[in-house]
């Protein structure tokens, strides 16, 4: 039963971290339909600002997340505007994809060539090492702050679209373009905040990791995939989807991992996905 | 009279490429003959996943299953069965051509991005469960044996020419079905569901076997593609056949080139092949990923000026100028 519940709680915070990162896939997708293929390496990079903050300068995680999360703000709006921007809009709905593949293996590439293939981990953080027992299930410290963080990124995210005037705009253009234009919004502006919204949930995120997940070049894709997987699994654009699916794909990888074998955690995970996209061909949440 | 200057045209670039080997130090240098034989393997590739991603457009992210089955279809029967590959080439490109349409057929319910992702899904499932499998090499993968030359064996150790002709002959026969595609009615069933899968339903197309037929086609010659790809390189193992980033290469050369035009895939293997082999050579000093970088960067620059690729850079230059 300890163990049962140990591996369940294992993949409910696995499924928080996963629902930040594929919160700002979802936003793109539902707002302008683009998957950002890129989205994986922003979660490498935000963890390379942290780790070099923290190697260099000694800030602990618990503070970097703020600068990483603004950087990949900033690397979102850029992303935006020179390479997302000029592919929608009357080109095919793969051309965005494909750049952004581009922008993947240039930002996975430029992070092998820099900092070598080598897995970095931060030592001597404020948490390491630390963890709590709570009737025979261990919890590490850093990995719990980083969840319950990346809950928190969540439902600021859910109240910023669902309570403020700027939500319900992002909600607005996603529905109609041409209506919310002629409404008053500027969609471009919205456009840029999606993406912009998208990289600092991602950066906040990746920001808090390098206190126990070692950072390495090819990190992304597979953060990446499950992130698309989350997505389409919760349906377009659907940010409460996103949640169920993500602690849902959380709680399949841990299962499948430690009942199965680890080596099938992954396969389970996408299998389980493949299953319910044959039920539901456009997510649990999807309409 | 267009159709009939194409079509000349046509034979004169097979002509050309034919007698290259002719042409002293170009097929028979290891450098240059090597970029060669992978310009002809990866346009035919390209052209397969073509079938369906450009004329069906159907855009499949999971053609590396394919090329993986294929692959291992020969590997298979050299190492572990000591048959002749051409035997487990034909096993390979059967077996992929039925794992495609039965991995297809749930699929082609879902549309646009939601169909893309779930061939993701499947490329990492395939690339998993081999990594485990034991019976196929598992992680280590199948090593070749020292092999006779010749074309029974299908392996030449000495020379390229073999290897050569080898994928010319795979890149006629892959670019002589889409021709026949073109010009048959199937390949106007296939174009009518790509423009607008309702309307030719409506007309009376079954669309969901068309674009089964046309996976299958197009995973029975990327299985070939796979199965010329292990004899070339003497050893198979699943990241090698069976990544996300073969999967990429399929679809890249193919936009690059031009989706769904004819000489798209050669003119973008031509292209883009090169390209990296020679960055990779020249460029290594710069550190690891260099070639890749330069490739991202390549691939960002189309997306965003061309989406047409080659072939619509060429339409946009022959296009008569506007009287302003």
């Amino acid at each position: 039963m300890t163990m049962f519940l140990q591996v369940a709680l294992d993949g409910i915070l696995a499924g928080m971290l996963y629902a930040v990162v594929a919160a700002g896939l979802t936003l793109m997708w539902g707002v302008m339909d683009v998957i950002n293929f890129a989205h994986g390496d922003f979660l490498m990079v935000a963890m390379y600002v942290s780790y070099w903050l923290g190697f260099l300068w000694r800030v602990d995680p618990l503070v970097s997340w703020v600068a990483s999360g603004a950087f990949l703000f900033l690397l979102g709006v850029v992303t935006y505007k020179l390479i997302v921007s000029r592919c929608i809009g009357g080109k095919s709905p793969m051309a965005a994809l494909l750049a952004t593949f581009g922008l993947s293996m240039l930002l996975k590439n430029l992070a092998l060539n820099r900092f070598s293939p080598n897995f970095l981990i931060l030592t001597h953080t404020l948490l390491e090492g630390r963890k709590l027992t709570l009737g025979g299930v261990i919890v590490s410290v850093p990995q719990l702050v980083t969840s319950l963080f990346s809950l928190a990124v969540f439902g600021a995210l859910y109240f910023i679209l669902e309570k403020t005037r700027t939500g319900w705009a992002i909600q607005a253009t996603a529905m109609d373009r041409e209506a919310s234009e002629l409404m008053g919004i500027s969609t471009e502006w919205i456009y840029v905040l999606v993406f912009g919204i998208g990289g600092a949930c991602v950066g906040v995120a990746g920001g808090l990791l390098p206190s126990y997940l070692a950072v390495h070049p090819n990190m992304g894709t597979l953060f990446g995939l499950i992130a698309f997987v989350i997505v389409a699994l919760g349906g377009f654009g659907s940010i409460l989807g996103t949640l169920l699916a993500a602690l849902l794909i959380g709680l399949v990888e841990a299962f499948a991992g430690f009942y199965i074998a680890p080596v099938f955690k992954y396969v389970a995970v996408f299998a389980v996905y493949l299953v319910v996209i044959m039920v539901r061909p456009k997510g649990l949440f999807g309409w | 009279m267009n159709e009939l200057r194409k079509g000349w045209m046509w034979y004169c670039l097979l002509a050309v490429l034919a007698a290259l080997p002719l042409c002293p130090g170009l097929v028979g240098n290891a450098f240059s003959g090597h970029v060669l034989v992978l310009v002809l393997l990866y346009a035919s590739m390209a052209q397969a996943w073509n079938i369906l991603g450009g004329y069906c457009g159907q855009v499949s992210f999971g053609h590396s299953v394919f090329f993986g089955i294929g692959a291992y279809g020969a590997g298979m029967a050299v190492v572990t069965w000591h048959i002749s590959p051409w035997l487990g080439a034909l096993a390979g490109a059967g077996a992929a051509a039925a794992v495609s349409v039965v991995v297809s057929y749930p699929c082609f319910r879902l549309k646009g991005h939601y169909f893309a992702i779930a061939t993701f899904a499947i490329v990492e499932i395939f690339h998993r469960l081999f990594m485990v499998w034991d019976w196929v090499g598992g992680a280590l993968g199948l090593d070749y044996p020292m092999l006779p030359d010749g074309w029974a064996s299908f392996s030449w150790a000495k020379s390229k020419v073999g290897y050569y002709y080898g994928a010319f002959g795979l890149f006629l026969l892959v670019f002589s079905v889409v021709r026949w595609i073109e010009r048959h009615r199937f390949g106007y069933y296939l174009r009518a569901v790509r423009e607008g899968q309702e309307t030719a339903e409506s007309l009376g197309v079954d669309a969901t076997r068309m674009k089964l037929r046309a996976m299958a086609l197009s995973a029975f010659l990327a299985a070939l593609c796979g199965a010329f790809f292990v004899q070339y390189n003497f050893r198979v193992d699943p990241p090698m056949v069976m990544s996300l980033d073969m999967s990429m290469s399929f679809v890249l050369i193919t936009v690059l080139g031009g989706v769904g035009t004819f000489l798209g895939p050669l003119l973008g293997a031509a292209v883009l092949i090169p390209l990296q082999e020679y960055t990779r050579a020249y460029l290594s000093h710069l550190g690891a990923g260099v070639d890749l970088i330069v490739f991202g960067l390549l691939i960002i620059l189309v997306m965003v000026k061309q989406p047409g690729g080659i072939m619509g850079l060429i339409g946009a230059l022959a296009r008569p100028r506007e009287v302003k």
